[in-house]
């Protein structure tokens, strides 16, 4: 983690072109050296980037500042594809009992770790939950209407949140409470 | 104290499911998730302090790994990108929508709604943005803002949304619009 800190702002002082792209290059082959499946997963995630990558790389071009564009651009995927080889690398659970650690200090405005342990796990369990949901009122709403579900079944689903936090809280709070 | 903090992640998970549910929302051109939606609610919902927790709590989860941003993105490697601001907005801008409802408890609660949602959703939140924007893309600020011009006009309709949607909770729940206590 402090390592992934450092690497990413010397990157930030790298100045030449030569030495950006060799650099994200062999980020890549970090990538590769850890297996085929591994390496498609990691690049399809970099991909997600190509919106920015064209939009910097028409820019320069139409400046015809090829120099500072390949810095750029370089810096841009060998910062993203090293930040992410952490993720890839980490198992959730440590990264969520790093989060546990990292948040000790709340204590002091009465926030105790274990509420925050709680919170992470009810996130995690409640986001399918209530993406099922909103499928759920979706096709309840085409159903009735004949027409595209649209914004309209956010507040019933909101509704729905609010009203399970109550239930949720009651019955934490009758197993002995956070 | 358990309520607090039930509805502190449900609210995070509510942001999450937002951006996960295929775009449920006007299809104009320009790609809109209801994700800042969910920031909007956050603050305007549950107030300043909750709201705001909840943002964080999404924010800290997705940099721990979840892909849960819009578009299934997730991970530290969006501290790297040109979103970074973004992210870290997330909780300032519940933060911020959720004091102006704290702080306007007599004026119209659709008004009060959508100016907060304006001010939390869109200012705040693009003020870090565009700062992280022109820092990682290594451009001026106003080059930056350009770029964010094509997305202003999905967030006003937001906004407008979040208002509605906090009147109608106002209307029905009143004691569960915990930001107007």
């Amino acid at each position: 983690m402090i390592l992934l800190c450092v690497l990413t702002s010397l990157l930030f002082g790298i100045s030449d072109p030569v030495s950006g792209v060799a650099i994200a290059l062999c980020v890549i082959l970090v990538y590769a050296a850890l297996g085929v499946r591994f390496f498609i997963k990691g690049m399809r995630v970099l991909i997600g980037l190509w919106p920015f990558l064209i939009l910097i790389g028409a820019w320069h071009i139409w400046l015809a500042d090829y120099h500072q564009g390949i810095i750029i651009l370089s810096r841009l995927i060998s910062a993203v594809a090293l930040a992410n080889l952490v993720t890839m690398t980490t198992r959730l659970q440590d990264m969520i009992d790093f989060l546990v650690r990292v948040s000790r200090p709340a204590r002091w405005f009465g926030l105790s770790p274990q509420a925050i342990g709680i919170a992470i796990a009810l996130v995690i369990r409640f986001i399918p939950v209530l993406v099922a949901r909103a499928q759920h009122l979706s096709v309840a709403y085409r159903a009735r209407s004949g027409k595209r579900a649209s914004w309209r079944i956010i507040l019933p689903l909101v509704f729905s949140v609010l009203d399970d936090a109550d239930n949720i809280s009651n019955a934490l709070r009758a197993r002995g409470g956070i | 104290m358990e309520r607090s903090i039930v509805l502190v992640a449900l609210f995070a998970a509510l942001i999450a499911a937002l951006g996960l549910i295929p775009k449920i929302m006007l299809t104009s051109g320009v790609p809109i998730t209801a994700q800042s939606l969910g920031i909007m609610l956050c603050g305007t919902v549950l107030g300043a302090k909750r709201g705001g927790a909840a943002a964080l709590l999404f924010v800290l989860l997705t940099l721990a790994g979840l892909p849960l941003l819009a578009g299934g993105r997730g991970g530290l490697g969006l501290l790297a990108s040109p979103t970074v601001g973004f992210i870290i907005g997330f909780p300032l801008a519940a933060f911020a929508a959720g004091w102006i409802m704290e702080r306007f408890q007599r004026q119209n609660i659709l008004v009060v709604g959508i100016l907060a949602s304006i001010v939390g959703g869109i200012i705040v939140l693009y003020i870090p943005g565009v700062l992280g924007m022109s820092a990682v893309l290594g451009k001026s600020l106003s080059d930056a803002l350009v770029l964010m011009l094509p997305f202003i006009t999905g967030d006003l309709i937001k906004a407008a949304l979040a208002g509605f949607i906090t009147q109608a909770i106002h209307r029905a729940r009143p004691h569960l619009l915990l930001s107007r206590h």
